[in-house]
């Protein structure tokens, strides 16, 4: 009896065993169509491990950067870019303020679109990530040993900065085209003057490799279309860039039906290296255009904003051979460049086929003259003699094209939500799966670069639309990414997780690349921050007329110093506080009751600056908002506030010390 | 026989779920809290009695002391002055111990691990516990090379 029972235990534990799975997969059916127990297998990444690739997503319209590790999704940090940042500070501490100066003043928000990561011989170097803010033309760098916003160039005479950043193949470039056509330089005129009056432009900013050196080294004034997505060329093709173009109707109304009239749009192909020798020759116009360049200073842990004047404008008309338009179907959205360099595809967002156009080609074209029109001073190259191939994709919606390291394209397809993998050789479909849903952007980790990382291991589909993929969150929904294996024939469907704002675009990097670089802490010694408090004996408060300035310092677990008094209401107090810890991973916050801005987050050996402007009398509390130790909830102090017309003496004190008047 | 059957049914059911590949395979994972050694540990008085032979935890064995080399204590000073004076007087308790005399209270080694390894001095080591208890916080890492703890402990001979 007893071992009939242990017999009826073992066939229940081995049934319930093998009916889990154990690995040999069972079809699921909630909309992945796919093996899960594999997939949950090739992102598990367990307690403790890394991530095999570091992915930089775009926040979408947060106006920052999402770090994530992949395969896992998991979220590694939130760079603020665009957009001020009270969990950090940014935008809101006196050091960061100067990031967001524009010509329009401080603007504290945008729209980021495109991360885009730095190049050397065409393949990810690991040192910068760039990204652009759409709204207020704006390109940031993103430092990869801090992963910190430090440079942040305004780009002038542009309005919807889109098609950006893209590097060129040594980064010795960064593209940026105009969305939105504009009277270029602006002026006050009727907007149905559209075809008179209004321009795009193509800007090159240098300096992509030297922090604190990024530029605008010339512009290109084009006709007035919409400028959409731009892309380098690599290998033969170095020395071009590519930009798409829609609205080639110049319509300025209703632009849903008007700018999509005709067939045919272009992709307008820069020889940028005619370019150079243009301005050498002095071929260029100087405008008075102003711009701004902010640059964030580690050693002082200071940024500073800087205006600008002058920009060197190329006119086309005046410049043979700088650009070309070749066709492309009705209204494309990105163009890209495959690894060898030698194919350009852009297609028609509204249609159903890939069009591929050749490199090799396009220069014979130019070479005998194959012109069906001349735009302003721009060659209209003949559709047929560039055409390399077509892709009868049977899907819908064609937007983007990103490529592994064996001769295959993967594209998205946003009607028909779908990605598309084909053969660059055979310009045959091999393979498609959905995308849930409405997919964007794809993106192969280096599937942009000449040298896409483990030749295409991962592919990421950035969506659109979230819908009933995720617990609901009431009228608004997560946004999301998906993550597929592309290292087989077919594709597979691992994994679904959210990200931040919009996920526009991501790229991705293996973490070998950039893993042994990160700074862990700013040393004290080279602290340059010229309100610095290197020792707590130095800290102090000096009171110059209605500014009071405070000079403290953190270390676990105390704030010195920790009782302030003599402080009256409309003072202007600016507290400069120190982190003196020298560790890794011991970031001290700091917050005072009712300040209009947002806390400190100061990293070991910086100094952050808070302004407080206290409206009331009494006694204000501040403490540490990160809880960095044992004894995190003691690390707090006192600061009282006096009438304005008060004589209450100016002291401040740690422990039995007392300073002051 | 009742015993037997369950030790019997655990040998099955693990052969079960490590043939799956997950779960009590998996390779031992080293870390900060590994479980304490099996010997009693020395109590706090007890390592205080024997500081003479107390070398603490960390990259320092072994310390042969000269005369006192002025140029050395003096950097130490300055990197004193930086890194440590926030918690630390010379001459006073402060948030932590005072340096002074500490020469005639432990060894030199035991003085440059407290300084270059405290987290694994606070938790493991019998007059580092005991002085988290006393002090009620673990002294920060405050990222000196090995270098500078041998200036630093240069300038407490001095002291």
């Amino acid at each position: 009896m007893k071992s009939l029972n242990f017999i009826f235990t073992l066939l229940i534990i081995a049934s319930v065993f093998f009916y889990s799975g154990c690995g040999n997969g069972s079809e699921n059916g909630t909309g992945g169509a796919m093996s899960y127990s594999n997939a949950a297998e090739k992102v598990y990444v367990a307690p403790g491990e890394y991530d095999e690739y570091y992915a930089f997503f775009s926040g979408g319209f947060s106006g920052q950067v999402t770090v994530h590790g992949l395969p896992s999704g998991r979220l590694l940090k939130t760079i603020p870019v665009f957009s001020v940042d009270g969990e950090k500070g940014y935008g809101f501490n006196e050091e960061t303020k100067p990031m967001l100066m524009t010509t329009f003043g401080f603007v504290p928000w945008d729209d980021s679109h495109h991360p885009k990561l730095s190049l050397t011989k065409g393949e990810h170097d690991g040192n910068f990530l760039f990204i652009n803010g759409n709204n207020t033309p704006r390109i940031a760098r993103i430092d990869l040993t801090t992963f910190e916003t430090t440079e942040i160039i305004q780009i002038p005479n542009t309005a919807g900065l889109h098609g950006s950043p893209y590097p060129t193949e040594n980064t010795e470039y960064l593209l940026a085209a105009t969305r939105f056509s504009v009277p270029t330089p602006q002026k006050d005129v009727p907007i149905d003057s559209y075809k008179e009056n209004f321009k795009g432009t193509f800007t090159f900013i240098s300096g992509g490799q030297e922090p604190g050196e990024m530029d605008i080294a010339f512009q290109i004034l084009v006709p007035g279309y919409d400028y959409d997505k731009a892309n380098s060329g690599k290998g033969p093709s170095h020395g071009w860039a590519f930009f798409t173009s829609y609205n080639v109707e110049q319509a300025n109304t209703l632009k849903e039906k008007n700018a999509s009239q005709y067939d045919k749009d272009y992709i307008a192909a820069v020889n940028w290296k005619k370019a150079e020798e243009y301005i050498a020759q002095g071929k260029f116009h100087e405008w008075p255009s102003e711009y701004y360049h902010n640059y964030y200073d580690e050693k002082t842990h200071m940024a500073t904003a800087t205006k600008k004047k002058g920009v060197k404008v190329l006119i086309p008309s005046e410049c043979p051979g700088l650009v070309y338009y070749l066709p492309a179907p009705k209204s494309p959205h990105g163009v890209d460049v495959n690894p060898t360099g030698e194919y350009i595809v852009a297609n028609g967002k509204l249609s159903a086929d890939l069009t591929v156009h050749s490199f090799a080609k396009m220069i014979a074209a130019i070479e005998a003259e194959k012109f069906d029109d001349v735009i302003d001073g721009i060659p209209v190259l003949n559709f047929d003699a560039i055409l390399a191939g077509v892709v009868e994709s049977g899907g819908l919606g064609p937007l983007h094209t990103e490529f592994d390291g064996r001769g295959n394209g993967y594209t998205s397809f946003f009607i028909s939500s779908e990605v598309v993998k084909w053969s660059l050789e055979t310009y045959e479909v091999i393979d498609r799966h959905p995308a849930y849903y409405s997919i964007g952007h794809l993106s192969i980790p280096g599937g942009g670069t000449m040298k896409p990382w483990e030749d295409g291991k991962y592919l990421i589909a950035l969506n659109k639309i979230t819908k009933d993929r995720y617990l609901p969150t009431g009228p608004e929904l997560a946004h999301s990414a998906q993550l597929f294996d592309i290292s087989g024939e077919k594709m597979e469907l691992l994994l679904d997780f959210p990200t931040m704002g919009e996920p526009h675009y991501v790229e991705g990097i293996l973490a070998s690349k950039i893993i042994d670089r990160q700074v862990k802490f700013y040393l004290l010694e080279e602290n340059e921050h010229p309100h610095r408090t290197l020792i707590e004996a130095d800290t102090k408060v000096i009171r110059k007329g209605n500014e009071v300035h405070i000079y403290g310092t953190l270390i676990r677990s105390h704030i010195a110093p920790d009782n302030i008094e003599g402080i009256k209401v409309g003072d202007k107090v600016f507290w400069h506080i120190t982190n003196l810890e020298q560790d890794w991973d011991v970031p001290h916050g700091f917050a005072i009751m009712g300040a209009n801005n947002a806390e400190l987050l100061i990293m070991p050996g910086q100094t952050e600056t808070l302004l407080w402007e206290p409206k009331t009398e009494g006694i204000y509390p501040f403490y540490c908002t990160d809880f960095c130790s044992a004894l995190h909830q003691e690390m707090q102090g006192y600061v009282r506030v006096s009438a304005r017309n008060a004589n209450t003496k100016m002291k401040w004190r740690l422990d039995e010390e007392v300073f002051g008047e | 026989m009742k015993s037997k059957g369950s030790i019997f049914l655990a040998v099955v059911l693990f052969a079960l779920m490590s043939a799956c590949g997950g779960g009590s395979g998996e390779k031992e994972k080293k870390g900060k809290f590994a479980p304490p050694p099996k010997a009693k540990p020395m109590t706090y008085e007890e390592a205080k009695a024997d500081w003479k032979n107390q070398k603490g935890l960390g990259p320092v064995k072994s310390i042969d002391l000269g005369e006192v080399e002025s140029e050395l204590a003096k950097k130490g000073e300055k990197i004193y002055v930086l890194k440590c004076t926030a918690c630390h007087a010379p001459d006073k308790e402060k948030l932590g111990p005072a340096p002074k005399g500490i020469m005639d209270r432990r060894t030199p080694e035991w003085v440059m691990n407290m300084i270059l390894n405290p987290e694994e001095m606070a938790m493991k080591d019998p007059i580092g516990r005991g002085l988290l208890m006393k002090y009620n916080t673990v002294m920060a890492n405050q990222g000196l090379t090995e270098e500078d703890a041998r200036a630093v402990l240069e300038y407490f001979r001095t002291l």
